[in-house]
């Protein structure tokens, strides 16, 4: 069977009918009707990659107008080819582990169903930004992933640090959206078109790429690479990328199975993927000399950068949740690394990797947290393998995949792929070794990590007392492992089956075994660092300073303050943002609400004026008329004397008179 | 001495006997008879110069004369149940006593 590019849509509507229902009703049956309706995308989106697979590379696009607009119509449309079958399946297979991990996980809270509503939507967003066949509707499905997900990481939104963690995640995201939306305004206005695939028109297609390319700026940048560059900005900030990660770590703060949904699946892939869809585009301008910079160079610094940065912070945190975090950071560092080194292949197969043991990671911890009476700091961990077996043995697995422990973890293979590309990159070197130093550092913490959490004896009274949890929430871990395990052979630099049907063009390179031969020595120096420090002489108590802290001081505290990142944002963007905003307040108040003030000042004085012209002069004068009008009324209603006889008498007298006057007047 | 004249005159005693008797009389009835006499005077006086007049032959003086006739029987009706009312309130008829409307 086989699901074509007009009935794409149905995997995002599945979860977004569940979205809906979860709506309006508090029903817990919502739970069970999102877990269905995952399983229903998973099953459509293996039709889909069963269609995209026939034939790999093709780009089946379904195109049609969403209104008409001037001259013409705006069009959406969706897309299948095998780097959204790929995606899709991925989303949905992870998401449906996680949603069942929640059942298990959220069980007690009083806002169940509508976590469930809220995770469906989160999904549905995710699943209509792969299945996007227009950058427009790429978009608005782009911010309802940024709008779901500050619903959930704010999901616990009576506790003040999620709500602030929440409101960051937002508005981080959003300044690289403006850059996205730019680029998206700057996009139409040059090319007429969203779409990306359209017969020829689209503007993924060499045609308008040509066009695009071969337009330069007046500051010397091709237009494709300004273009390009603004995309990329919604890419920092979704993906996490430096100088925007700092939401990142924050969105912790939100439930367990959201930081997997956000780290695996859903949001921070999008960036990804995101710069892996426009990737025509981005490298529109890879031929063109004489331009200063090329857009993918751009995006692989960035990604050597957060890749370094990301890997060393993540040493110097003492939160489970957020040491995770920091290496998701990481990861997508070498993803983006990955992309601008020209290898989007390696990118995709890293992120499908990652979400796999990224998910099992986070469910691992989650499930630590659960066990331990939400006890995050590892400090007061300890002792875990023995009381949480299963629990200790997935997220071994997950740890092995990320350190990229040789041949039996996906990690490894995907890792792999990534350093050949940067390796083979012609245009500097600096990122290979910022990601060859990285992979020390992944090793080293994670190996902290492990130690501190499931190693020595028990330092907290709820770490003593922890046990395993219930199957829905083990059984995801089991078959993520199972995932995080194999997902790494479907394409091993023997046998390169995903990166060929990604990409078909691709030329076959051989293994590189001295490369090979590094990535072993790098892992086992970072896992032998982290032996010697935290593993040799495991911790004995939850106060006791850290092994690293002893040996370097300074160089911890950095690591533990993040790099200072929040700290020099707030001193500088924050306190801009405090100044120009005491400014507009000063405006505000002295400048436009002193005018507002004078006007109504001179509004009062012209009533008060009003008042006594209408009371003294015109009320005055109408009083004084209609007084006498009265005192002569009363004088004249003397005459009424009410003797009727007097009235005739005067009409007597009267007639009297009148027939004289006739009379002697002569009228005949 | 022309009918004309005869029938001017008489309608002048008609209606001089009705102003005394209106002016003279404090019974309202009586009052009220005074000003039916001298409105009967008028009456008079509409049909006398219209049978001696230019054109005897058009009914207009006649016509008058219906409508004068059927004013004045409504406004006797009308009168008779104020004199009533009147009658009822303050158990006497006097008109020197009905002054209660003044000014």
């Amino acid at each position: 069977m086989t699901l074509y590019a007009q009935s794409l849509w149905l995997i995002p509507a599945l979860p977004l009918l569940v979205a809906g229902i979860g709506a309006i009703t508090r029903h817990r049956g919502v739970a069970i009707a999102a877990i269905l309706a995952m399983a229903g995308s998973f099953v459509l989106s293996c039709l889909a990659l069963n269609s995209a697979l026939a034939e790999p590379a093709a780009h089946t696009a379904y195109n049609f107008a969403w209104f008409d607009l001037g001259h013409g119509a705006m069009r959406l449309g969706f897309l299948l080819d095998p780097l959204t079958a790929f995606m899709c399946v991925m989303v949905t297979f992870v998401g449906t582990l996680i949603f069942i991990f929640s059942l298990g996980y959220m069980k007690e809270d009083p806002n169940f169903s509508r976590f469930f509503c809220f995770l469906s939507l989160f999904a549905a967003a995710m699943l209509g930004l792969l299945v996007a066949n227009s950058l427009l509707l790429l978009f608005i499905c782009w911010e309802l992933v940024g709008l779901a997900s500050y619903l959930l990481i704010g999901f616990w939104f009576h506790k003040p640090s999620a709500a602030a963690a929440a409101k960051k995640a937002f508005i981080t995201t959003r300044i690289g959206d403006l850059g996205l939306l730019l680029g998206m305004l700057w996009l139409y206005n040059s090319t007429g078109s969203l779409l990306f695939y359209d017969g020829g028109h689209g503007v993924l297609e060499a045609a308008t790429l040509a066009s695009l390319s071969g337009t330069i700026l007046t500051c010397g940048l091709a237009a494709s690479t300004a273009i390009g560059l603004l995309i990329f900005c919604g890419a920092v900030g979704k993906s996490g990328q430096f100088p925007l990660h700092v939401w990142l770590p924050d969105a912790m703060e939100g439930p367990t199975p959201v930081s997997a949904l956000i780290h695996a699946a859903t949001m921070v892939a999008a960036g990804v993927f995101l710069i892996a869809r426009v990737y025509p585009l981005m490298s529109a301008d890879a031929l063109l000399a004489a331009v200063p910079v090329h857009a993918l160079t751009v995006v692989a610094f960035i990604g050597a950068i957060t890749a370094l940065m990301g890997a060393l912070i993540a040493c110097g945190q003492n939160d489970i949740k957020r040491v995770l975090a920091f290496s998701t950071v990481s990861q997508l560092g070498y993803m983006m690394l990955a992309l601008g080194v020209g290898s989007w292949t390696a990118a995709i197969f890293h992120l499908l990797t990652h979400a796999f043991f990224k998910a099992l990671l986070f469910l691992g911890a989650g499930s630590v947290i659960h066990a331990a009476h939400h006890e995050q700091d590892i400090r007061s961990l300890g002792g875990l393998s023995s009381k949480m077996k299963l629990t200790f043995i997935t997220f071994a697995i997950g740890t092995c995949a990320l350190v990229g422990v040789p041949l039996f973890f996906s990690g490894f293979w995907s890792k792999e792929a990534i350093l050949h590309a940067a390796h083979g990159w012609q245009v500097s070197h600096l990122p290979f070794y910022a990601a060859v130093i990285g992979v020390i550092l992944t090793a080293f913490y994670n190996t902290r990590l492990m130690a501190e959490t499931f190693f020595g004896k028990p330092r907290s009274h709820a770490a003593e007392h922890a046990h395993e949890n219930s199957s829905t929430m083990t059984t995801p871990l089991v078959l993520l492992a199972v995932g995080a395990v194999l997902l790494g052979f479907l394409s091993t630099p023997y046998w390169p089956w995903l990166q060929l049907q990604l990409d078909p063009t691709l030329e076959h390179e051989p293994a590189s075994y001295g490369l090979m031969g590094l990535s072993v020595v790098l892992v086992a120096l970072g896992i032998g660092a982290g032996w010697a420090l935290y593993w040799r002489t495991t911790r004995t108590k939850a106060s006791a300073p850290d092994p690293l802290a002893v040996r370097a001081p300074g160089v911890f505290a950095a690591l533990a303050a993040k790099l200072g990142f929040d700290e020099f944002y707030a001193a500088t963007f924050g306190r801009l943002n405090d100044l120009i905003a005491a400014v507009a307040d000063g405006l505000d108040r002295w400048v436009f609400g002193g005018f507002v003030n004078l006007l109504a000042k001179l509004g009062v004085f012209s009533g008060l004026v009003n008042r006594q012209v209408d009371e003294d002069t015109l009320n005055g004068g109408f009083d004084g008329v209609s007084e006498s009008v009265r005192g002569s009324g009363l004088r004249y209603s003397h005459a009424q004397t009410g003797e009727a006889h007097g009235y005739l008498r005067v009409m007597a007298a009267a007639f009297i008179v009148l027939a004289l006057a006739l009379v002697l007047g002569g009228v005949r | 001495m022309s009918p004309l004249h005869l029938c001017l005159l008489i309608s002048t005693g008609l209606f001089c006997i009705g102003l005394a008797g209106a002016l003279a009389r404090t019974n309202t009835i009586l009052v009220l008879l005074g000003i039916e006499l001298m409105l009967n005077a008028a009456n008079l006086n509409f049909i006398a110069f219209w049978r001696f007049g230019p054109s005897p032959a058009s009914a207009n003086g006649m016509i008058f004369v219906v409508f004068s006739i059927a004013v004045a029987a409504a406004e006797a009706a009308v009168g008779l149940a104020l004199i009533i009312a009147v009658y009822r309130h303050q158990k006497n008829i006097r008109l020197q006593d009905a002054n209660q409307l003044k000014g």
